[in-house]
């Protein structure tokens, strides 16, 4: 059986879901014999692969890179995971929602900045107006709540949907564990 | 007075129950260890059917009935679980969670939640509809206790045990639909209000992190509810 091709990507979050997933430790070694994992935070290619069998999207989806990333991924991807709270209720980054984008920025990069303040024009993506869970945007197939998910969660749910089923977590994560 | 009570026999989920004239749907239920999810009930204090998730069917008859509110009957049949109360019990759920700003990760009451656990519990993993995010308030005023309303779920829990057990009645409920929210004594920031006591049974009795202690952090805020069935009993064998 040739490996399945696995992608995962860092969106508006704090890594913890990918800190999560190197915490599987000696179970990374069992898995790399199942999928090839070909982009992401972890992986030094930098365009996004075609073809792919199992994508984990960790973050809300909070700027305009965002939103190319996570339709390109669900495009490119048979399976689709929504990891962590971030990615499926917003969570922590969706604590600027009600605020405005101009006063969020404003509060960032002016009002505590000592040097230079100014809102980066270039470079740095814009904003969306609310950052949103990946569902709002595309149809996810795999949700996986916890903040973050445990490790034993996150090698659970790619094992089994590397036998091709989709698991049940329920009795095994909830928002905020 | 009559010391001859009526007994009621019916069925609950093809089980043989009987039950006292009077008596809830939901106490035969929790009589006989069979489950039905609740999140506005309290056992001490009065029902009062706001958040809906104890809806039960009642064999022949079209509408749900809240268990907590609905008074057993002679010979109906009640049905606990079923493919449609699952479905409006996660859709209830999922509205509660869209409607204000639920944080789990960074809340006081992470771990402790009663709208956390129940989430887990009907296996919901995600939301369907769109969340609000709306922009609330949190009032910091009191010495002691923090109101943080976007974790509030409007259940009235805090209203009745201030009104019913410590009969300062600081709390009521303001507004309507998605503009209610609670609020203390006319509207005043709660560490102004003039009748509230101090003795955070509110706190103790709200099933989410929207009351809490002040100078917890984020999962440290357990709740601490058995004060409520013990003070029931003394005042019942005082009079």
């Amino acid at each position: 059986m040739s490996k399945l091709r696995l992608a995962t990507t860092w969106l508006d979050g704090c890594s913890g879901c990918h800190m999560s997933l190197l915490d599987m430790d000696e179970r990374l070694i069992v898995l790399a014999e199942k999928v090839d994992l070909l982009y992401g935070p972890l992986v030094d290619f930098k365009k996004i692969p075609k073809d792919l069998d199992i994508v984990l999207i960790e973050g809300a989806v909070s700027s305009e890179d965002d939103l190319k990333k996570v339709r390109k991924l669900r495009k490119r991807s048979k399976i689709l995971v929504a990891l962590g709270d971030c990615a499926v209720t917003a969570n922590v980054p969706a604590m600027r929602n009600s605020f405005g984008v101009d006063s969020v920025l404003d509060r960032a990069y002016k009002e505590n900045a000592a040097l230079n303040p100014g809102v980066p024009d270039e470079i740095i993506p814009a904003l969306l107006p609310h950052a949103r869970p990946v569902r709002e945007i595309v149809p996810v197939d795999v949700f996986v709540p916890g903040c973050p998910p445990p490790a034993d969660v996150i090698f659970y749910t790619l094992c089994e949907l590397v036998e091709g089923r989709i698991p049940d977590l329920s009795e095994q994560t909830r928002f905020g564990k | 007075m009559s010391s001859q009570v009526r007994i009621l026999t019916f069925k609950i989920d093809d089980r043989d129950v009987s039950a006292r004239e009077g008596e809830t749907i939901l106490e035969v239920a929790r009589e006989n260890g069979i489950y039905i999810p609740t999140l506005c009930h309290l056992e001490g204090l009065s029902s009062t059917g706001a958040c809906r998730l104890c809806i039960v069917e009642i064999a022949g008859r079209p509408k749900l009935f809240p268990a907590c509110v609905t008074r057993a009957e002679e010979g109906i049949q009640v049905i606990t679980q079923s493919e449609r109360l699952t479905k409006y019990r996660r859709v209830i759920l999922e509205l509660i969670f869209s409607e204000r700003n639920h944080v789990c990760s960074v809340c006081v009451s992470n771990g402790h939640c009663e709208l956390q656990n129940l989430a887990q519990k009907l296996g919901m993993s995600h939301i369907h509809m769109r969340y609000r995010f709306p922009s609330l308030n949190v009032d910091a005023s009191h010495d002691r206790f923090i109101m943080d309303h976007n974790r509030c779920i409007l259940c009235t829990r805090c209203i009745r045990v201030c009104d019913e057990i410590e009969g300062a009645h600081t709390w009521d409920l303001m507004g309507r639909g998605v503009d209610a929210r609670i609020i203390s004594d006319l509207d005043q920031p709660w560490g102004e209000s003039e009748t509230c006591t101090g003795c955070g049974k509110c706190v103790h009795v709200c099933p989410t992190g929207a009351l809490v202690e002040k100078g917890k952090s984020a999962s440290e805020m357990a709740k601490r509810q058995q004060f409520l069935p013990y003070l029931t009993l003394m005042r019942e064998e005082k009079e």
